[in-house]
């Protein structure tokens, strides 16, 4: 077996542009579910329309980017005012229901036939971030360490997303070690404590929605842009719960957590993979057990084992603390 | 101030079910709530003194609890309507403010503030930060200032001093960094009162404070909210433990079935034939007929007799 070419591969798939996607989606969930306790189903349904948003406005309307950027962030922001406002006072499964229902429908919306003039229908848009790659400071070559080499572009998309974790990370711990992160997380043990104590639990809920749902907006522009294309099946509903994976993986309510966990999961996809298709391959120990569809579906599989048995031996994840997760039980 | 003299308000009020109080700080008129068939309160008229500690009590069902979550704002009632009367800033006189139709947040930082028969701890957060929770009026819980610090620091601080008092003053100054979901039941009451007096409320609602708080802390609790009371604050609480009402309290009020059956002073409350009939209900051995009780009262008497002359 090639070990060079699989551990490359799966450094590769760890720092790369799925990871960095995922980490910032599963940065806003950890707002939203780590430490405020919304249930937030439909994270996709966020990066859809910060996509879209920007899509839309550079290509159909015709608007520079920058403007697109922030008609994103509007447009999520909306969202997640259209989401809370009717469900935020009710009891949180209700919330979980309306975001799953609500990525669908946007998701279904935005390939629709009659909307194609807008959205491009089930082919998406494309060709909306040139301005992005006309200020790439690096010049054409290749560029990274050991065995991450990639293009220009790729190191271009990978600086300003994990620029973007590590700033917006930052954010988060400022927030969480402030009085405000103090009634966010009172707010995910009791709601009706943080009220008796005069604090208004409605409109917390809705800044962590709103600021949860615009970081899966920003996941969802490394999303369009990395690949200059809008695609409407991009966003279905697994991709919120890969989010949830990577989140629960690295450690709720942590700072790390969808650092470690988005690093892990993609490397783990990636190391699984490689290692079946070496393994039956011509040459491999296991010639032709599997076909190249098997082995995607298989490694699938390996990776939920993985995962069961991370939950039974390290239930609060990678960053968690498992003391603190007994408490749950008295 | 002596405990065991009443204080002299008392004297002028009538013991008599939504009497008159002097100086009330809450006035509750026609509060009902239905859950379905069940008329769970029923309250005609109700004063609360300021300044005195106020006992509510009757027997299970009665309706204290729902009667404290509408008062509070956790739960709307179907008619009614109270008004509050706090101090002004300054102390020298007060305003009229009506606290119905009023969230639960707003009622708390209007100055009323409650706990709860079922203690709720914020588990996952240290002791300390459940008592900072408290503290209204943080500039910190902005979203937008939480991010520069040195806009809240200053405040913090003054709230953790304040804070450790409490916490020294509740003996949980040692588990000031624990989770609050390692505390036992009772070191949990004694969490959410002082993470109530944070508030630093006018009119504190404490339902049942004292259930599961072992007796010499008790005692040292009950000394507390005296102190409460010299500080000028009103203090309404719901407790079973008659001798903790007999202790404490200046005035107590008597719930059954939804409405206030009987007020008065606590030594005066417990001969109250109304009460006593409330809190034994159907399960008392009531005699039918005058003859009936004259025979049992001759029982009871010839049981005593025969007991002293076998001493
Ligand atoms: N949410 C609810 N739905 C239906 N019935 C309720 C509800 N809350 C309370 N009740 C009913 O209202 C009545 C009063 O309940 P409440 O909890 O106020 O009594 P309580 O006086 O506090 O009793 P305890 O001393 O046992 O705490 C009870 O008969 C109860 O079953
Ligand atoms: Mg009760």
């Amino acid at each position: 077996m090639n070990w060079e070419g699989i551990l490359g591969a799966a450094a590769r798939a760890a720092v790369g542009r799925d990871a960095v996607v995922f980490c910032l989606a599963a940065i806003g969930l950890n707002m939203h579910f780590g430490y405020t306790g919304l249930l937030n189903f439909g994270q996709a349904g966020f990066m859809a329309i910060g996509a879209y948003g920007l899509a839309v406005a550079v290509n159909t309307i015709g608007l520079p980017m920058w403007i697109g950027l922030i008609v994103g962030l509007a447009a999520a922001v909306v969202l997640a005012l259209l989401l809370g406002v009717p469900t935020l006072r009710l009891r949180a499964d209700y919330l979980a229901i309306v975001t799953i229902a609500a990525a669908e429908i946007l998701r279904l919306t935005f390939r629709s036939v009659a909307l194609r003039d807008v959205t491009g229908g089930s082919s998406g848009l494309t060709q909306f971030a040139r301005d992005f790659y006309t200020i790439n400071p690096y010049s054409s070559g290749t560029y990274g360490l050991w065995l991450v080499r990639v293009d220009e572009r790729v190191a271009w998309v990978l600086t300003v997303g994990w620029g973007l974790v590590i700033l917006l990370s930052l954010m988060m711990y400022l927030l969480m070690h402030s009085p405000w992160g103090r009634v966010i997380k009172s707010i995910r043990e009791d709601e009706d404590a943080a009220r008796s104590l005069g604090k208004n639990v409605y409109f917390y809920k809705m800044q962590s929605l709103i600021l949860g749902g615009v970081i899966g907006a920003i996941a969802g522009f490394i999303t369009s842009i990395s690949s200059q294309s809008v695609q409407p099946d991009t966003y279905s509903t697994p991709v919120t719960f890969f989010a949830y994976v990577i989140l629960i993986l690295g450690g709720t309510a942590r700072i790390f957590g969808p650092i470690a966990g988005a690093m892990i999961f993609w490397a783990l996809l990636s190391l699984t993979n490689s290692v079946l298709r070496a393994a039956v391959a011509p040459d491999g120990p296991l010639p032709g057990l599997l076909s190249g569809t098997q082995i995607g579906q298989v490694r699938f599989v390996l990776v939920g084992v993985s995962l069961m048995l991370l939950m039974i031996f390290r239930p609060q994840g990678i960053f968690g603390d498992r003391k603190e997760l007994a408490l749950d039980e008295r | 101030m002596s405990d065991s003299l009443p204080p002299t308000w008392v004297d002028d009020v009538d013991a008599s079910p939504g009497s008159a109080k002097p100086d009330p700080v809450l006035t509750v008129d026609g509060v009902t709530r239905r859950f379905g068939g069940l008329t769970a309160v029923d309250v005609e008229h109700v004063e609360i003194q300021r300044g005195a500690i106020t006992a509510l009590i009757g027997p299970n069902g009665a309706g204290k609890t729902t009667f404290f979550n509408l008062l509070t704002g956790f739960d709307k009632p179907d008619a009614g309507s109270w008004v509050y009367r706090p101090l002004t800033a300054n102390g020298d006189g007060h305003r009229e403010q009506k606290l119905n139709h009023m969230g639960a947040h707003n009622v708390t930082r209007a100055g009323v503030v409650r706990t709860f028969q079922l203690t709720k701890a914020l588990s996952r957060l240290t002791v300390m930060d459940n008592m900072k929770l408290g503290a209204t009026g943080q500039s910190g819980e902005s979203m937008f200032k939480a991010l520069i610090r040195p806009l809240w620091r200053e405040q913090e601080r003054q709230i953790e001093k304040r804070a450790i008092s409490l916490l020294e003053r509740f003996k949980l100054i040692d588990k000031r960094d624990d989770w609050a979901g390692t505390l036992s039941g009772g070191q949990r009451k004694l969490l959410e009162m002082a993470r109530a007096l944070m508030v630093q409320p006018q009119v504190i609602m404490l339902d049942e404070p004292m259930a599961g708080v072992n007796p010499a802390l008790t005692q040292s609790l009950l000394v507390h909210v005296k102190e409460l009371r010299a500080d000028g604050m009103t203090v309404l609480f719901v407790e079973h433990d008659m001798d903790v009402v007999y202790d404490i309290s200046d005035w107590v009020i008597v719930m059954a079935e939804g409405a206030i059956i009987a007020e008065g002073v606590p030594h005066a409350i417990g001969q109250d034939r109304r009460v006593i009939d409330a809190y034994l209900g159907a399960h008392h051995d009531a005699p039918l007929t005058d003859e009936e009780e004259e025979r049992q009262f001759a029982e009871a008497q010839e049981v005593l007799e025969s007991e002293e002359q076998v001493q």
